[in-house]
């Protein structure tokens, strides 16, 4: 029952989405604040190094090295938002050359090859690396077992981060404060509200988002440090945001779908079924710019469209 | 102190802007290098020597600057009319793929027919995977940017497809190696691109027809009615509707073109350079990427890509030859990103003057 290609599909698709899902919680909170962030690959992959750099330096339990390992990975993302949140807030340059910028200077040809090749990461697995965290009487139920028990604490944190991200931008004073920023910036400037500030402070927790998803490659999936490990996960966690119509729980189910047409291949090949690999891993591509295409009439963009100032620098005086 | 908007831009700043970028990016980089226990002096140097200055460096750096020049003329045609194509990497493999086909279709003609055919076979693949997310702006209002990125994966998958997961016309299938080791149909000497050499200096056909597009596109965009209604309507959507310009059939438009520009660099890859469909070297290359950095730089000015796309280029190019050992890896993007980084910080200076005045005359409170 267990090895059905249903459950073994999902079960991996789940542990396959979650980086996904880390990182477009992140590019979430940046978009809802007004920011479009094109660097999130960047950040996933220097996330990813210094994950992996911190958890073969630190010498402590397993459970401590990961945690710390996963904080600098979290420190490592914001940094890389910080630079790009102080051109695109501070000096007003364009969002999506910034961003592109960002991921070059990051990315696999960049920062994070450079620090991987310099911190001579390659050469080893990581010493401690996230499993599953129930016992294994728990895992062998039929069906739930390995969905739901089999995976490791990085799944069952990015639950913790999916409620607490929806129950922030719905229930709480500050995150009605961010959809306003990001639906008109003037407006809540006139409400008094510090639309820089709140702008720098999403697109760094987003970066931090980022770094943990990165890190979830290099501690978890993977386990170990390739140059360009995540593949342009970063870039479909973007076009999950938009899939997900920038709704947290959304973003949840699209990640498990994306996931699952990762793990698919795999799993066909395993029960002896060959098909090109390209073709499940171009759908979650060719489905957002359906899915974009859906949501860019003005009735679906008024009901559940993007944030309407996304994109554009504030300036107070060029309103 | 003070940020207000300038009226008019001074033509020095514009200059002196990517300049002053490069060189304070040099600073940044010698900051990092120093961090990381490298010298900066001797590795700078040896960057330069094997982009610039090396024997043969020059010609190394054609070959690099050439598709950078290409993908940028195509962000910069597009990107000057606020219409952001990022998807020049997607449709410059797109023009591969076409070009080589043809090329082998093809074989037996005349060299020149080849060329030729190539040529409209990479524009025409380009363009019509940028007809994409052009018509969907154009009609349906989706936004342009990621449509156009996601094409890039899938073209991306389907250039694997096609030589390492099927046995398509364009996979090499002769012998017990070729099965073993994909690689793409070797393409037939007529459909080899001219080279000429100055002094050493191979000068390649698609460096040269990337210079003249670039004064095409520069005449194009300023001395045209069609280019004053692209800037138009990039400046002011409205207005240049208001002025009963077609605003869709413009977007498409520009769109196409700036797809038929990337994809000629993907037929020039196949025709100078790698003379066989490439997915591995395309796709690592990232020309498509490279070339937003190169048209950013430029300010959209199409002449002033040339340039930058060969200094760039040689950046490029050096990272390729130094890749080794004693060479840190991953310092060419490091170096491009950081360059962008401080062009885009430096725009501010252009568009914004920025004034101190300490001595400003307290506000007098208003009496109650």
């Amino acid at each position: 029952m267990n090895n059905s290609l249903l459950v073994v599909v999902l079960a991996s698709g789940i542990a396959y989405g979650t980086p996904l899902l880390y990182a477009a919680l992140g590019e979430l909170l940046a978009e809802r604040s007004g920011v479009l962030n094109l660097g999130v690959e960047g950040m996933m992959l220097v996330g990813a190094v210094m994950g992996f750099w911190a958890v073969q330096r630190i010498h402590a339990t397993t459970a401590l090295a990961l945690l710390g390992a996963i904080g600098v990975a979290a420190l490592a993302g914001a940094v890389m938002a910080a630079i790009f949140a102080f051109l695109v807030v501070t000096m007003r340059a364009n969002q999506i050359v910034s961003g592109l910028a960002l991921t070059i200077f990051a990315g696999v040809a960049g920062l994070s090859s450079y620090l991987g090749n310099d911190l001579d990461l390659a050469k080893a697995p990581a010493r401690h690396q996230f499993q599953e965290i129930f016992p294994k009487s728990w895992q062998d139920l039929s069906i739930v077992g390995p969905i739901l028990f089999g995976q490791s604490a990085l799944v069952y944190s990015s639950w913790a981060c999916v409620i607490l991200v929806a129950l922030y931008l719905t229930r709480t004073r500050l995150g009605l404060n961010v959809r306003a920023v990001g639906e008109s910036p003037a407006a809540a400037d006139a409400m008094g509200i510090n639309v820089g500030a709140y702008r720098y402070a999403h697109t760094l927790v987003g970066g931090a988002f980022a770094g943990i998803g990165g890190a979830t490659f290099s501690l978890s999936i993977t386990p170990q440090w390739v140059a360009g490990l995540t593949q342009g996960a970063g870039w479909i966690a973007i076009a999950l945001v938009i899939f997900a119509f920038w709704r947290p729980t959304l973003c949840l189910v699209g990640a498990y779908f994306f996931g699952a047409f990762t793990a698919l291949p795999f799993a066909l090949q395993g029960h002896g079924v060959t098909v090109a690999p390209e073709l499940f891993q171009s759908l979650p591509y060719v489905m957002t710019v359906l899915a974009l295409v859906l949501v860019s009439s003005r009735a679906a963009r008024l009901r559940f469209g993007a944030p309407a100032a996304l994109g554009t620098p504030y300036v107070r005086e060029e309103r | 102190m003070r940020i207000e908007r300038r009226l008019q831009q001074p033509r020095w700043l514009m200059v002196a802007v990517p300049i002053l970028s490069i060189a304070v990016a040099f600073v940044f980089a010698t900051v990092i290098l120093l961090a990381t226990h490298h010298p900066p002096l001797h590795t700078f140097r040896r960057l330069v020597d094997a982009a610039f200055l090396g024997n043969g460096a020059l010609t190394e750096t054609l070959v690099s600057a050439t598709p950078l020049a290409f993908t940028g003329l195509a962000a910069a045609v597009a990107f000057r009319m606020n219409l952001f194509n990022i998807g020049g990497e997607g449709q410059l493999y797109a023009g591969a793929i076409t070009g080589a086909t043809v090329a082998l279709l093809l074989a037996g003609a005349p060299s020149p027919l080849v060329i030729a055919a190539m040529m409209l076979a990479g524009a025409a693949g380009g363009a019509l995977l940028a007809a994409i997310p052009g018509i969907l702006r154009a009609f349906f209002s989706t936004s342009e940017i990621i449509t156009s990125l996601m094409l890039n994966y899938v073209v991306a998958l389907i250039l694997d497809y096609l030589i390492f997961d099927s046995h398509s016309y364009l996979r090499d299938t002769s012998g017990f190696e070729a099965n073993v080791f994909p690689q793409g149909k070797t393409l037939p000497d007529e459909a080899t691109w001219s080279s000429w050499s100055l002094h050493g200096l191979v000068v390649p056909l698609g460096a040269l027809v990337a210079v003249g597009l670039a004064v095409g596109l520069w005449g194009l965009y300023g001395r045209t009615r069609f280019g004053f209604e692209v800037k138009v309507i990039g400046d002011s959507p409205r207005a240049g509707r208001y002025a009963g310009m077609r605003t869709r059939r413009k977007i498409l438009a520009v769109m196409c073109l700036s797809g038929a520009i990337a994809g000629l660099g993907g037929a020039s890859q196949d025709g100078d350079f790698r003379h066989q469909l490439d997915p591995r070297g395309l796709t690592q290359a990232n020309y498509g990427y490279a070339g937003i950095v190169v048209a950013a730089l430029a300010r959209y000015n199409p002449l002033a890509v040339v340039l930058i796309a060969f200094l760039l280029g040689g950046l490029q190019n050096a990272g390729f030859t130094l890749q080794g050992a004693d060479f840190p890896n991953g310092l060419v993007g490091v170096l491009q990103g950081l360059i962008l980084f401080c062009a885009l910080g430096g725009e501010l200076f252009v568009r914004y003057r920025v004034r101190f005045n300490r001595r400003q005359a307290p506000v007098a409170e208003p009496a109650a």
